[in-house]
């Protein structure tokens, strides 16, 4: 064995950091014994990092809960789920024999409800909203975020956007049911569909709230990326969680905002009588008199967004993944210019492949051209960072733990889910495979289940950083191989179901002879995905078990890291380092250089020794 | 008291940006504003090429409350000014002659839309006219946000007592900023609006 690595981490900091003179002031702390301003309007960002975390995992639950009950639907439409009454009430409709079914209308209000859910609320909130909060002003060395304020206000407009949503399971006439893309007409007339009364109103409201949140926190991301970082911390010493972040950052600032122009036209058209996305619309026999408009402009306008926003969940767990592989494999991230390169070429490219989503929505067959090629081009930087996350596990002295596993489980998701999308990007494929679900594999794997890997292996790794203590690491592995089996086991098949044609968002196929040999198909997903959700539990247990339970960290470095998060003490408080800030005067992959295990950033170079990459 | 002595802490850098960072927040945040109407302007132009779309004239007003928000620019402008050069009144006064340009604007803003609609253009019918309507609202929401910054320096100018520190001098900047941004604004949009006309 070779002998272990340490480092005085305050001494260095004393000899080296940066003066501001933040201990100069250190008297009458009225603020933090405050149980309110602590814990509820922080500005401390860990803190809020840990709100937008919890939050996060909140309708991570409700979530994943709605999917069991539609996959019940799928896969036993005959059981009787007259015991989910008590939960969902009237939407369950029960027949003389006490045989309850569950509503039409429910079944979409769910499935709309879950993608809405878990794609802004868990995989943007509470992923880019808990980590760029946490790492940013931690990693850079800096006291706080550029504006602490505006801070706090992005995660109670969260809050505000959530609770709406919230309520809006609560409406007698259910919420919004359109789908989470909320394309018009379904979006646009109350008339619809019982969910595109207040439903629509309450999840439109809802939706504004949250890009609000989201440019108030990406505001300030990009301020404090930008503005403060410490010395020493030029753009090329950056940690790559940071440089995820900051891009995920200025992706969202471009693209949500045009989110908003989509949905203030559909609240103009719905409040208003303006005709911006209708036109020769006939509702119940009738024809209405609103022409002039067209719904694919509203398609336009929301995969502007919608492209880019798949980018902003996956980017930030790439920046994580990258860290965490290079951590605990002991090496440094194999080509980190490379790394960063291909973020940026991924966040370009993402703002001009929007239209790959509605080949099938007759956009011109010339036009759509550009977009496929533009849509398989993106797969060469994503292949590289694929190629240079293995590169970093060969030959690497790996230790597997619950947060490398997950770092490893992303890029076998990311590659699997990666390979189906340039099947989706041609056009050609696409007029087979649009709105199958085969398009529900591709995503759910390369976005939905890889960006949960990338937030798991966060949370484990960070744990100690965030409460103080380790998670169990038992579970953790146990809910890291029962989450990857049963994604896989659920996901996988429905590659065949939708080759074969089987149409996303339908209540049931029993009128469809030529799906009914996927019946079993169907039982077996639905039997997965209640696994998978055990699995979760079991995480939502160890995560709040080991806050108060678990493991005391009692060294600032438990995983032997070099990044400057570790350099504070166990229990930062508000303004992160207790004296100086450390100051950095290297690279953040300083792993088992010239012999030594890792070499934190805050380590001065050595006579002659050149600054990594 | 902790929160503040972090305010204090956290506002001077380290001379990584030589812009100060809150002055910075507000430029990033106009990239957002930048794209929300990137977004609508688009929509307008994809639109319009999909054809049944109605030619009207713009409202004159239109032209008129272009002449005051630049006016009212400059205003702000030179209260700035004095503000710098220490003199107390000019600022003042400059000031609530900016607050009074402003509301003007707005309120021509709403005239001009009476103007269409006596034209026969109206909210609800075809989408060339709506798109003019929400639009030029959308921005008359951003005046009034800028409205809302001016009153506030406003406050700070008459309650409090006259003097010139960095703190103070950076939050006018901002209001300043800010107006100048969607000033011009309006004045893009409104190009736009004329050369949309065939
Ligand atoms: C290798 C690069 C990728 C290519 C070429 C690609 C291509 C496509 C195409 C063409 C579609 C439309 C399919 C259809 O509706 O018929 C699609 C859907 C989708 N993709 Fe990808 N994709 C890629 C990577 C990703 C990544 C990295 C994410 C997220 C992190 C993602 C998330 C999604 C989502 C959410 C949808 C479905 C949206 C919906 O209709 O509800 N894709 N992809
Ligand atoms: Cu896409």
């Amino acid at each position: 064995m070779a002998e272990v690595t340490t480092y005085n981490e305050e001494v260095l900091i004393e000899e080296h950091g940066y003066d501001d003179h933040f201990h100069d002031h250190h008297h009458g702390d009225k603020y933090q014994s405050n149980f309110i301003t602590h814990y509820i309007f922080s500005m401390d960002h860990k803190v809020i990092a840990k709100q937008f975390l919890i939050t996060g995992i909140f309708w991570g639950i409700i979530g994943a809960a709605m999917s069991i009950v539609f996959r019940l639907q799928l896969g036993f439409p005959e059981e009787n789920m007259a015991w989910i009454k008590p939960i969902l009430g009237k939407w369950i409709v029960v027949n003389q024999d006490g045989i309850g079914t569950l509503a039409p209308d429910f079944y979409y209000a769910l499935v709309t409800m879950h993608g809405t859910i878990l794609v802004f609320f868990v995989l943007t909130a509470g992923l880019s909203g808990t980590f760029s909060n946490l790492l940013i002003p931690l990693q850079i060395g800096a006291r706080d975020m550029a504006s602490p304020l505006l801070n706090m206000m992005s995660y109670w407009f969260f809050f505000l956007s959530g609770s709406l949503m919230f309520a809006s399971l609560f409406l007698s006439t259910g919420p919004f049911s359109g789908g989470w893309t909320a394309y018009p007409p379904l979006s646009v007339l109350p008339a619809a569909s019982s969910g595109s009364g207040a439903g629509m109103t309450l999840w439109a409201t809802s939706l504004i709230f949250f890009v609000v949140s989201v440019l108030l926190g990406g505001i300030n991301y990009i301020t404090t990326v930008l503005n403060l970082r410490t010395k020493g911390m030029t753009m090329w010493r950056l940690p790559l969680t940071i440089w995820a972040f900051f891009i995920t950052a200025i992706i969202g600032l471009l693209s949500f905002p045009v989110l908003i122009s989509a949905l203030l036209l559909t609240v103009f058209d719905r409040e208003l009588g303006t005709s911006f996305f209708l036109s020769d619309i006939y509702i119940g026999g009738e024809a209405l008199d609103r022409v002039g408009g067209s719904p694919i402009l509203f398609q336009h306008l929301f995969w502007f967004l919608g492209h880019p926003e798949v980018y902003i969940i996956i980017l930030p767990a790439m920046g994580l993944v990258s860290e965490v592989l290079s951590v605990h494999a002991r090496k440094p991230i194999f080509g980190y210019k490379a790394m960063v390169y291909s973020i940026l070429a991924i966040a370009f490219l993402s703002f001009i492949v929007w239209a790959h989503h509605m080949f099938m929505s007759g956009v011109n067959p010339f036009i759509a051209n550009f977009f496929v090629i533009f849509t398989l081009i993106i797969a060469v930087p994503s292949a590289v960072k694929v190629f240079n996350w293995i590169a970093t596990l060969y030959g690497g002295n790996i230790r597997f733990n619950s947060a490398s596993l997950y770092s490893i489980g992303f890029v076998s998701m990311f590659i699997s889910g990666g390979l189906t999308g340039i099947f989706l990007g041609n056009s050609a494929i696409d007029i087979q495979m649009h709105d199958t679900y085969f398009v529900v594999a591709h995503f759910h794997i390369v976005m939905g289940i890889a960006a949960f890997f990338g937030m798991f292996a966060g949370i484990y790794h960070w744990f100690p950083k965030m409460f103080g203590r380790f998670m169990n690491e038992t579970l953790g592995r146990l809910h890291f191989w029962g989450t990857i089996i049963s994604a896989y086991m659920i996901f996988w098949p429905m590659h065949y179901m939708g080759m074969a044609g089987v149409p996303r968002r339908y209540y049931s196929f029993e009128a469809f002879d030529a799906f009914s040999h996927f019946d079993e198909m169907n039982k077996f997903i639905t039997v997965f995905a209640i696994i998978s959700f055990a699995f979760q539990i079991l995480f939502v247990i160890n995560f709040f078990y080991s806050i108060w339970k678990g493991k005391v960290v009692t060294t600032k470095n438990p995983w032997g890291a070099n990044t400057l998060e570790w350099t504070t003490p166990i229990n930062a408080g508000h303004g992160n380092w207790p004296g100086r800030i450390p100051s950095v005067n290297r690279w953040a992959y300083d792993y088992g250089k010239d012999g030594v295990e890792f070499t934190p950033q805050i380590v001065p170079l050595k006579e002659g020794e050149v600054d990594g990459h | 008291m902790r929160e503040e002595r972090l305010e204090k802490v956290i506002t001077p850098d380290f001379g990584r940006n030589k812009i100060p960072a809150k002055k910075f927040a507000l430029y990033v945040s106009f990239a957002s504003v930048v794209m929300l109407f990137s977004g609508l302007t688009s929509a307008f132009i994809v639109r319009q090429a999909a054809g049944n779309w109605l030619e009207f004239p713009l409202p004159s007003l239109f032209y008129t409350s272009t002449i005051i928000i630049v006016a009212s620019s400059i205003t702000l402008q030179a209260s700035f000014y004095s503000f710098k050069k220490g003199m107390k009144i000019p600022y003042q006064a400059l000031l609530v002659i900016t607050l009074f340009l402003g509301l003007t604007f707005t309120v021509m803003q709403y005239q001009a839309w009476l103007e269409m609609t006596a034209m026969g253009v109206h909210l609800t019918g075809n989408p060339s006219g709506s798109f003019v309507y929400v639009i030029s609202g959308i921005h008359a929401a951003h005046v009034l946000g800028g409205i809302g910054a001016i009153l506030v320096a406003i406050g700070h100018a008459f309650i409090l007592p006259f003097f010139r520190n960095p703190k103070r001098k950076l939050r006018f900047e901002m209001t300043l900023i800010y107006w100048h941004f969607v000033g011009f604004l309006w004045i893009y949009l409104l190009v736009f609006f004329i050369l949309q006309q065939s």
